[in-house]
């Protein structure tokens, strides 16, 4: 998937994550704030990663404001502003099912 | 470095100086009551002086010293803020300072600790930014953090010696007659504050309410009072009623609230003359009037209701569900005109109510008490001190005291909060023992600690599901994933004091 211009999903909400994409030159980068990156940090930083190399992203700015999403809100966040940014609105249900967990 | 019972590492000077905790009871030893220093008081001698400058100026109040206050005008409370000002401007400086709690609206004690004015505390908790100041280790000296029951046990055997405490009084005469019933702020029981009336060397009442002589009911007696000041507002009515919630509609907390209270009415203990302890958390409220349906239908009355008192109490006495009213301190405003009006509705101070160096603390004849936490471990320890990110947010209370003391102790808290699991591996800070601890209540259903076969067998029928603490824990991290254990410094910016005087645990920075 490629991303074509910036894009947000996700609300600045108790328990949501805010996530943005843009275009980078190269590479993956995410800024991440949370109420919960003592704890959690790492683990969203992961799998904000891995939800992005599943759906073939490989440069991408990403900026992230999260108030302690849950591991199932941070994919579905990230997979909606990945769409958006790539104005693509065929979503392949089944290919998602094949990976997400 | 020293391991308690717990398992806990105590820095060695620390554990030399307080004891590590050893067991709910092992510390409870013989000693001599701590005795004041009394300036007798003639005929002729007015105890009114014109401000709290010149109450200060009176007490002789020098460097060094330990003065205290009282917390009943919870987030509405003016006087702490006052007198440290205006000791600030007097220019007294490293004094120690031991209230019985501390609130959101004292946040000017970071300045005083900046400026040395303030170099020592201790008190019940802290919260919001005082917290996270202490947290991030602004004092060179460990907060020292103490349940209600331990306060006045450290007053009365002189672990803490108050030499003046600054008391707001709702009404007061000039010859220092207290309560907390009449007047312009009132906050109804003065139970934490009347520890220290008898156990300090000087005792300032300070009022905006200045009654006729003599001022009834006398919960504060003159015998206690050295100086009175009059000021014009003590605290905010609004503020002392603040945080405690009306019934709950969140699902979460009625599920909770629904299985604690099917535990309370299946148990041995749900018969007539009962007696129970709630909190003011949206859940504990909720118990309350489950319980209060539960006790109609089978024609139970209860003993007594005790502490930390809010209106849901006041209404089971007004029906005659609850036959008394133990009250150490009030929650609301209709606490406090039932505490001045119903007999029936007692006040105590808190060595009575939960001292375990008293001559038996009321906790002792207590059947249930119900609990919150922030986190509870496998080993069923409670934290009511630190957030999960580690930082001092919370008050000790009387949590460890009643679930000490008490026949069955639940506590009752979500599974997870947000992100954040209320069931972990190991609490960040123990406050109360996992040997306290009975009954843990989530809305999945229920954990009994097997230190207690004879609620394993009691409860065998009950038609809430158990799991083990374990399955709990396990069933809250599959929802939030493992957390990170907190990175902390090398520097103990708090000590935990079990209620017996020994350390069960220490804070460190963040």
């Amino acid at each position: 998937m490629k991303i074509n211009h910036p894009a947000t999903a996700g609300t600045l909400e108790s328990s949501d994550i805010q996530i943005t994409l843009t275009p980078a030159d190269s590479g993956t980068t995410i800024q991440l704030q949370s109420s919960v990156e003592k704890q959690f940090g790492e683990q969203i930083r992961a799998v904000i990663a891995a939800t992005l190399t599943k759906l073939g992203i490989e440069e991408v700015a990403v900026e992230a404001n999260d108030k302690g999403a849950l591991d199932c809100t941070i994919k579905a966040r990230t997979i909606a502003a990945a769409y958006r940014a790539a104005d693509n609105k065929t979503f392949d249900w089944e290919e998602i099912n094949a990976w997400i967990n | 470095m020293v391991k308690n019972k717990l398992n806990r590492e105590i820095p060695t000077p620390y554990a030399d100086q307080y004891g590590v905790y050893g067991g709910e009871f092992a510390n409870i030893r013989l000693y001599n009551e701590h005795a004041r220093h009394i300036k007798p008081v003639k005929p002729d001698h007015s105890k009114l002086v014109a401000s709290i400058h010149d109450a200060i100026v009176a007490t002789g109040l020098k460097d060094g010293m330990t003065i205290s206050f009282h917390h009943h005008f919870r987030e509405g409370d003016y006087v702490m803020n006052m007198v440290m000002a205006e000791i600030a401007k007097m220019g007294i400086k490293n004094l120690s300072i031991a209230p019985s709690s501390i609130a959101n609206v004292h946040e000017p004690l970071i300045e005083h600790i900046k400026n040395g004015v303030v170099t020592n505390i201790t008190s019940s908790g802290l919260r919001d930014k005082v917290g996270a100041a202490i947290s991030n280790g602004i004092m060179e000296n460990p907060v020292v953090i103490r349940s209600h029951g331990g306060r006045a046990r450290a007053i009365a055997r002189g672990d803490i010696h108050i030499d003046v405490a600054f008391l707001g009084a709702p009404s007061s005469d000039e010859y220092g007659n207290v309560n907390g019933t009449k007047g312009k702020a009132t906050c109804g029981s003065l139970g934490y504050a009347m520890i220290d009336a008898k156990y300090a060397d000087q005792v300032v009442a300070i009022t905006d309410s200045l009654v006729p002589y003599p001022n009834t009911p006398i919960s504060i007696p003159q015998t206690d009072v050295d100086y009175v000041v009059q000021v014009d507002a003590i605290g905010d009515p609004t503020g002392i009623a603040k945080g405690a919630t009306r019934f709950t509609k969140n699902p979460k907390e009625l599920k909770i609230a629904e299985y604690a209270a099917e535990v309370i009415t299946k148990s041995a203990y749900f018969k007539n003359g009962f007696s129970f302890q709630t909190g003011t958390g949206g859940s504990s409220l909720a118990v309350a009037r489950f319980l209060r349906e539960a006790m109609l239908k089978q024609d139970i009355k209860a003993s007594f209701a005790l502490g930390g008192i809010t209106n849901s109490m006041v209404e089971l006495l007004k029906e005659g569900l609850v036959e008394k009213v133990i009250d150490v301190q009030d929650f609301d405003h209709p606490s406090a005109v039932s505490l001045g009006e119903n007999a029936d509705h007692y006040e105590i101070d808190a060595n009575m109510y939960a001292s375990p160096l008293s001559k038996g603390a009321v906790i002792n004849q207590l059947d249930i008490a119900i609990l919150s936490a922030l986190e509870i471990d496998t080993d069923f320890n409670v934290n009511v001190i630190t957030g999960s990110d580690g930082i001092i947010r919370g008050a000790s209370g009387g949590h460890s005291d009643t679930s000490a003391a008490c026949k069955m102790s639940m506590v009752i808290a979500p599974l997870v909060r947000g992100r954040i699991p209320t069931i972990v591996e190991n609490v960040n800070t123990v406050v109360t023992p996992g040997a306290s601890v009975d009954v843990v209540v989530t809305e999945v259903g229920v954990a009994i600690n097997p230190a207690r076969p004879d609620l394993i067998e009691m409860f065998k029928h009950l038609k809430v599901p158990q799991f083990s603490i374990e399955t709990l824990k396990e069933m809250a991290y599959t929802i939030t994933g493992t957390p990170e254990p907190i990175q902390y410094g090398d520097k103990v910016v708090a000590l935990i004091e079990y209620r017996d005087g020994t350390l069960i645990d220490v804070v460190h920075n963040v």
